[in-house]
């Protein structure tokens, strides 16, 4: 930690001291979240989103483990493993399917907003890249888990679920039919893929974990940023994680466990699909095929390729959606902006806003039964979310003008009281962050 | 470097999508998707409530008694319920001799083995065996219902839009297919064998009606008259708890929870406030209203006055 | 503004030091306290979820014919998944059972506490070994029944006399008998009378 004003770890309990002296966990765990650990005392609400998506990690992973004592990975048990046995028979089983299967949501909808305070506080922005790319990778990982989880319970959205995203890499010539049936080991979703998706699943979580903990690892080197996009000075403008932010932590978590608490309890099956209560059947395929809300988004980009050109159709569609997260690995390079924070940047907020409305209208898109008009509204919107990261944030980053920066941190936290009295238009620069002359 | 490859990536796809929108558009104004039937002609589930909606909704035994009496002296003649067993009957108020009789009493029973030959040979169903399918097989199901396999109902509730709604509008929706359809669709009349009911998703099913008149099922004295309508909400009351059975013990569960979880919340809220404010005050002792560094602004301040 | 700040150290680092250090500690220990309860209450379903669902404790209650069993044979069958031993008792093996003194069994129970009144010689118990689990020989013909002529268990050397007790050997306890009942004179209805 490059903050010298952190507080060391100093053990007052004789056993913490025992172990510390030989393992020097105690001290790390001190380093991380306790109160060795400074943050930016201006930290918003929104900075409570990936310590959430840690909650809904760990949410998963139990109910996962025990769910995982019940279920039968057959294609003939599968369906009734989870419907008969652990719904009915098993205690407390009907909690634990419905709080896993809204966990999962849970967990993407928290991620979500966490991605977006990243978009638009610039949290991707140097030195903090890695963090954003591990963030990516955590989050492809999380959509790999997700997919193969809902194949499990074997119901008709499960199997052609599994048919339609393993029948995207068919698409690629060559080497695209090949692939799909050595992931499936077979010619169509069947025992084979079922028993490799329940080990796999049961995989990812973990190494979910470990990517975490790199993630982690990599934002406490240059420390949380904040929502000003100011580095921090001194001791001023930061606050001990503990008992701060765990406080600020611990009664929002609350908060939104109550919000999922009443999903589960009383609206378990909203999120999902009536369709994944039937037993599957890869002789019928449903009248609308569509994957779990959180999949809605990409799920548009896909559908919105309708006409080949140079490519198929379908090629484009799995290009298009591949890319569409594959681009924000480039972000920090896309959006060279010196200024992080989307508060001081009046065109790029803007931009952002649209992006949200963008992303939104692919989900619906996304989730509705097609019709022309809503094909038409996907392509506008699949256009515009390629052309917002590709060729409009490049161009915002480099003509924009921005907003003056507050001096530091604790300044902008005492709301512009005397100690704003800086001469309009001084462009001094403090600790590595740069203020944009303006004439306001 | 990345930002040229990006910019032309970027251009590509939009590109690739605005010819893909122009085509369709184009295909849509020049000859426009033949609308079918089922759009204009299909109906949403009636509405009707039943006990166990909301989130305060339980479940009417007599009514599911009902429910299942229906199902045992009707349905199950097509449609199995294989994931309800007959000691899940419990919950209906039935004691451990009557459902001991249910089971035994069952008109299928449960595929067992003769003990001295080894042959293939069925038992009379106890209370821990599942309710036993009324065919053997698919293909026993589809040979005796024209080709249609009759689903299992054990998850009918959940695996429909609509649910208990969706049930009741079925069973009561049965009507001759409109004029007005016709005349409209002529390539649409309802084919041989299926019947017409709006309600289902293309219009035309294979169930024949099952619930065709009043007193098809006799109620024990105490219970309402057993009118098509009547039988069909109880029915549809039965298969909600099927599909359910443990909704009320999730719905009490679930308001201890959400009121812990509120009064956790609360707390935690207070807390933080507290531990908070006092960090705010000292921000403010150590910060720019130090009465030094108000000094030191007011002779900034003053020093501007003079040179603006 | 200058006074304000002066005056508001006073309060802010002396007058907080009694009463407000308790009121900031009770609000913390009891939101603190009040989470780990509810973290508690979390463990609940699971460790609930490994206790034997409905299905298993539905006791698959097997019904046995046992019209075939002549004195002197015995039959292995199953119930709740695990052997069960039924054995036709001749008079020889009942006056045998019934000599032995209670102060001479490990586990002291008579004949007549083993079986149904009236059935004396129907002995019907679970062909598990009560030292570490093994089935036992004895049930079957030409099987070893061991010196006291009922069961002998292999493992360990556990020898059981003709109504099951054990007599020598490391088991603690006799041949464990299940709750049954006769459905007829000639069926035995195991796990029926339902009381466990």
């Amino acid at each position: 930690m490059s903050f010298s004003w952190a507080k060391a770890y100093e053990p007052k309990h004789p056993v913490m001291r025992w172990i510390d002296e030989r393992l020097p966990l105690p001290r790390v765990v001190y380093g991380a979240v306790g109160g060795g650990y400074p943050v930016p005392r201006n930290l918003n609400y929104f900075w409570n989103f990936g310590v959430l998506a840690g909650v809904f990690l760990t949410i998963q992973i139990v109910t996962g483990i025990v769910l995982a004592m019940h279920y039968y990975a057959t294609t003939d048990g599968a369906f009734n493993s989870v419907n008969g046995l652990i719904m009915r028979d098993v205690n407390a089983g009907w909690l634990l399917r419905y709080a896993h299967m809204n966990g999962a949501s849970f967990f993407f909808l928290v991620t979500y907003i966490h991605i977006f305070r990243g978009l638009y506080y610039g949290s991707y922005k140097a030195p903090r890249e890695l963090v954003w790319m591990l963030g990516l990778v955590i989050y492809l990982l999380m959509m790999a888990t997700g997919f193969m989880g809902y194949v499990l319970p074997w119901g008709q959205m499960s199997y052609w679920g599994a048919q339609v995203i393993t029948g995207f890499f068919s698409a690629f010539p060559l080497v695209g039919e090949p692939i799909r049936i050595w992931l499936l080991g077979g010619y169509a979703p069947d025992e084979a893929a079922l028993t490799r998706f329940f080990s796999l699943h049961y995989l990812l979580p973990f190494v979910i974990a470990g990517v975490v903990i790199l993630h982690i690892w990599a934002l406490h080197i240059p420390g949380s940023g904040n929502p000003t996009g100011v580095d921090v000075k001194d001791e001023r403008d930061t606050l001990p994680f503990h008992p701060f932010y765990t406080a600020k932590d611990g009664w929002f978590a609350a908060a939104v466990l109550l919000v999922y608490a009443v999903v589960t309890y009383y609206a378990p099956n909203y999120l999902g699909h009536a369709d994944n209560y039937i037993p599957a059947n890869p002789l019928a395929t449903p009248a609308h095929i569509v994957p779990e809300w959180y999949f809605w988004p990409f799920y548009a980009i896909l559908r919105s390729f309708t006409v080949d050109f140079v490519l198929a159709a379908k090629l484009w569609g799995v290009l298009a959606m591949f890319i569409s997260i594959l681009l924000l690995f480039f972000l920090p390079w896309l959006d060279k902006s010196p200024v992080r924070s989307g508060n001081y940047r009046p065109v790029f907020k803007r931009f952002f806003w649209l992006l949200v409305v963008d992303v939104l209208i692919l989900g619906y898109v996304g989730g509705a039964p097609i019709s022309p008009g809503r094909i038409a509204l996907g392509q506008a919107a699949s256009a515009y979310y390629f052309l917002h990261f590709l060729v409009i944030l490049p161009l915002v980053s480099r003509f924009e003008t921005t907003l003056p920066l507050p001096s530091s941190i604790s300044t902008s936290v005492l709301h512009g009281e005397e100690a704003e009295a800086a001469p309009a238009g001084q462009t001094k620069k403090r600790g590595g962050s740069v203020a944009t002359a303006t004439a306001r | 470097m990345v930002r040229v490859i990006g910019f032309l990536v970027g251009l590509v796809f939009a590109g690739v999508l605005l010819i893909s929108l122009i085509s369709n558009a184009a295909t849509y104004f020049q000859s426009p998707p033949a609308p079918l039937a089922s759009d204009e002609f299909h109906k949403e589930p009636k509405e009707v409530r039943f006990a166990s909606d909301g989130p305060f909704g339980k479940f009417d035994k007599a009514q599911l008694q009902r429910g299942f009496q229906i199902y045992s002296e009707v349905c199950s003649a097509c449609h199995s319920m294989s994931l309800v067993s007959f000691r899940d009957l419990k919950a209906l108020g039935y004691n451990e001799a009557e459902i001991k009789k249910i089971a035994s009493d069952w008109k299928t029973q449960v595929p067992s083995i003769n003990p001295d030959t080894g042959e293939a040979a069925t038992r009379k169903a106890l209370p821990s065996d599942h309710i036993p399918s009324p065919f053997p097989n698919e293909v026993a199901a589809r040979a005796a219902n024209n080709n249609a396999l009759p689903p299992d109902l054990s998850l009918m509730t959940k695996a429909r839009e609509g649910g208990s709604a969706y049930v009741y509008s079925i069973l009561t929706g049965y009507q001759n297919q409109p004029a007005e359809l016709l005349k409209k669709f002529p390539d649409a009349k309802t084919p041989q064998g299926l019947h017409y009911n709006p309600y289902f998703a293309n219009l035309n099913i294979a169930m024949p009606p099952p619930l065709t008149s009043a007193g098809q099922v006799t109620y024990a004295p105490g219970n309402p008259a057993p009118t098509v309508d009547q039988m069909a909400r109880d029915v549809a009351a039965f298969l909600a708890w099927t599909a359910e059975p443990n909704l009320e013990s999730r719905h009490a569960a679930g308001l201890a929870v959400a009121i812990f979880l509120l009064i956790a919340a609360i707390l935690g809220y207070l807390a933080y406030q507290q531990l908070w404010h006092e960090a705010k005050r000292a921000v403010r002792v150590t910060g720019p209203l130090e009465p030094e560094n108000q000094a030191k602004t007011r002779r900034a301040k003053a020093r501007q006055r003079v040179a603006g | 503004m200058a006074t304000k700040a002066q005056s508001a150290e006073g309060p802010a680092t002396t007058g907080h030091a009694e009463g407000g250090v308790r009121r900031r500690d009770f609000l913390n220990v009891a939101a603190v306290s009040f989470a780990g309860v509810g973290g508690v209450a979390a463990l609940a379903p699971l460790l609930v979820q490994m206790a034997p669902s409905a299905d298993v404790l539905a006791m698959a209650t097997t019904e046995v014919d046992i019209a075939k069993i002549q004195p002197g044979q015995g039959i292995k069958t199953q119930w709740r998944k695990q052997p069960v031993f039924i054995r036709n008792l001749t008079p020889k093996e009942i006056a045998e059972a019934n000599a032995v003194s209670l102060s001479d069994l490990r586990d002291p129970q008579t004949l007549a506490e083993r079986t149904k009144p009236g059935k004396t010689n129907w002995l019907i118990t679970l062909g598990v070994c009560t030292h570490l689990g093994c089935v036992p020989l004895g049930i079957s013909e030409g099987e070893n029944r061991g010196p006291f002529g009922g069961y002998f268990c292999p493992c360990h050397g556990s020898m059981y006399d003709t109504a099951a007790r054990i007599r020598q050997g490391p088991a603690p306890k006799n041949l464990f008998v299940p709750d049954y009942e006769f459905t007829s004179p000639t069926t035995v209805l195991i796990g029926g009378t339902g009381k466990k």
